[in-house]
């Protein structure tokens, strides 16, 4: 049985097509991270799973039931809004027991659960005070505990934290980590924020103009990228896609960067197909952190580059370098010194590197 | 040397600005003066002329203080000279007016917001279509819709009553209260009703108790303008009702306009501030509630 499923959907706003054929399941307990810039399509998503919008083509199934067609309050699901959506003339105890109240739950019913839910969240001393009195962090905490108090199947959250300054940020994140492992409740998490999603999520589901691009865990996001979307959407700063070509000889596979005078070899890569490699226009994918400046592995490709451009962050410096007219970026720890438009001998971390068809942006 | 010189033309300049900000500051106070008595000024005539005896009008200037206190036209205003026929007085038509008014812009309000909640919050195909035609009837002259709304409410029976009058005001009150809800239940988040669909309240529940109570600020607005809007009526007043009936702008026309005998300026500058003063009252109680309600009004978040 599946806690969620979403078959086949499809939604358009007039002649605009949001989702194209979402297909979507969730196991029982999972934290799903919808992932995707702005207008993607992953909010009208979580919309529709919630029952704010309704379907043009295609179900969604809750427990192996289909609530196409049910009303938000009947789907058993909770959700915390971005602008946190709490009613500003009703108290924080009010606020909580609002959903309660609707559904006719008896009075000590409500009281038990509130007592619960605000002990759990450290809200008990914030009961009568209304929203405008709270800070953004009681507030995040208030509108998690309204979600809380029905004890939902499902909970929806919609970009929660993008209203929070950096470093409650990174707080709340964990918050809501924690809470997810103590409760273990099914979550769909909506957010454009990779870390949020690479933190969170037990499986992220990137999207783009409507589509799913890769539905997997976060290691396998970020190791194995399906196409050069989701290579590019994910790192900070992203991979490095070099375009070249493939030469593929009977002993080994070699990738030329276009204008290149050197080879790299990458026997090692696992491809899917390793027949009609030869002459094939590729991008040849390495992220800014596997790029060394020492070598560290016997199989590293050692190459020889100009430096252009330093950024110092701090902890760390992004260096662009000059691969044949191709701008690549590297990682380094801000303790080393690399001169600028002066060779500098870096090592590529030939077991981390991905490898796409140049046409179709697949993994190849 | 050359440090000295220079703090010295500094100085220099600094007193010179000083001189000028004095000047254009003494002279923002007066042109303010200036324009503030200009318009205090029929004011002051009103007041000053409806305390006076016709005696002491006819001998003095426009401008000149009473030699007493003498409230007696306001009294003649108010409740007449107690003589029957062709005594006309403000009483019975000021509670007409309060009569037509309270319900008016009771009903106007009420129905404006629940239009603006919808047009925002329950949107639907065509709803900037009917938002637009809304917005059509804030441009229409009312004098084009005398006629039919004569026929209209004669065919209702109820031309020439309070009745009719508050039909009439309030229909062509809600385009405007229309569109003050709208924009302002745009700005609210609709995160909220989202919020509240989830929580398991409907239509009408959402409006009552997460809208509804977040509106002062709005509500007082709305308020202010059809009160000030209705009460001030004189077309509507004139064309559907005559006699008994009439709205205390209509009775104000015909108690100046009708005098047989002598002009009595005093009663008649006294009646007119009589019908001015509610809406006067309006805007002092509602105005001050109406910066509280913007100030204290933390809808986001």
């Amino acid at each position: 049985m599946k806690t969620l499923k979403i078959e086949e959907l499809s939604k358009n706003f007039g002649s605009t097509e949001v989702l194209k054929k979402i297909n979507l399941e969730i196991d029982e307990g999972n934290f799903l991270v919808l992932l995707g810039p702005s207008g993607c399509g992953k909010s009208t998503l979580l919309n529709i799973i919630a029952g704010l919008e309704t379907i043009n083509e295609g179900n969604v199934y809750i427990d192996d039931y289909n609530v196409s067609k049910v009303e938000p309050k009947d789907r058993n699901i909770a959700m915390v809004f971005q602008s946190y959506a709490l009613y500003p003339s009703m108290n924080v105890r009010e606020n909580m027991i609002f959903g309660l109240k609707q559904a006719k739950v008896s009075k000590e019913k409500i009281e038990e659960q509130l007592e619960k839910v605000s002990k759990f969240l450290q809200v008990d001393a914030l009961l009568e005070r209304k929203p405008s009195q709270l800070s953004g962090g009681q507030r995040q905490r208030v509108a998690i505990g309204r979600a809380l108090v029905r004890e939902p199947r499902i909970f929806l959250f919609d970009e929660p934290l993008s209203n929070l300054d950096a470093k409650l940020r990174v707080e709340m994140r964990r918050e809501i980590k924690k809470l997810h492992q103590q409760l273990k409740t099914t979550v769909v998490y909506v957010t454009h924020d990779q870390t949020e999603a690479m933190s969170l999520g037990t499986k992220i589901a990137i999207m783009n103009h409507g589509v799913i691009q890769q539905n997997e865990s976060p290691e396998n996001i970020y190791n194995k990228p399906s196409n050069t979307f989701v290579a590019d959407f994910i790192g900070s700063p992203s991979m490095n896609l070099i375009k070249g070509n493939l030469k593929q000889s009977s002993d080994r596979i070699l990738f030329t960067a276009e204008g290149a005078n050197f080879d790299i070899p990458i026997n090692s890569y696992d491809f899917d197909d390793t027949s009609q490699l030869n002459n094939k226009e590729v991008y040849f994918g390495i992220r800014p952190e596997h790029i060394y400046f020492k070598k560290s592995n016997e199989d590293d490709f050692e190459v020889n580059l100009k430096a252009d451009l330093s950024e110092y962050i701090g902890h760390e410096q992004i260096i662009t370098f000059n691969l044949a007219n191709q701008e690549l970026l590297a990682k380094f720890s801000s303790t080393i010194k690399i001169e600028l438009s002066k060779e500098t001998k870096l090592y590529f971390d030939l077991t981390q590197v991905s490898m796409f068809d140049a046409n179709s942006q697949e993994r190849i | 040397m050359q440090d000295n010189l220079q703090t010295s033309s500094y100085k220099q300049l600094e007193q010179k600005s000083k001189y000028t900000n004095m000047f254009l500051r003494w002279f923002l106070y007066f042109v303010l003066i200036l324009f503030a008595s200009y318009f205090i000024f029929p004011l002051y005539v009103m007041v000053v002329t409806s305390l006076k005896t016709m005696e002491e009008i006819r001998q003095g200037t426009l401008l000149t203080w009473p030699s007493s206190l003498n409230f007696d036209s306001w009294l003649v205003a108010w409740g007449g000279r107690g003589y029957g026929a062709g005594d006309t007085f403000l009483r019975p038509y000021f509670w007409n007016s309060i009569k037509m008014v309270v319900p008016a812009v009771f009903f106007s309000t009420f129905i404006g917001a629940m239009t603006g909640y919808v047009l925002t919050k329950w949107r639907f195909k065509g709803d900037q279509w009917v938002f637009l035609f809304l917005l059509f009837g804030c441009f229409i002259p009312f004098q084009a819709i005398l006629l039919p709304m004569a026929r209209t409410l004669g065919v209702l029976g109820i031309s020439n009553s309070v009745i009719g009058l508050v039909l009439v005001h309030t229909v062509y009150g809600i385009p405007f209260t229309t569109l003050f809800f709208r924009n302002y239940y745009v700005s609210v988040p609709t995160e909220l009703v989202k919020a509240a669909r989830i929580d398991g309240a409907g239509f009408f529940k959402i409006f009552f108790k997460i809208l509804l109570p977040i509106s002062a600020p709005i509500i007082v607005v709305t308020v202010i303008w059809q009160f000030t809007q209705i009460w001030n009526d004189f077309l509507f007043g004139s064309t559907f009702s005559f006699g008994e009936a009439a709205p205390i702008q209509v009775a104000l026309n015909n108690m100046v306009l009708s005098s047989t005998s002598v002009k009595e300026y005093n009663v008649d500058m006294a009646s007119a501030i009589i019908a001015g003063i509610p809406t006067l009252i309006v805007y002092v109680l509602a105005g001050k509630y109406f910066i509280r309600g913007l100030t204290s009004g933390a809808v986001k978040g």
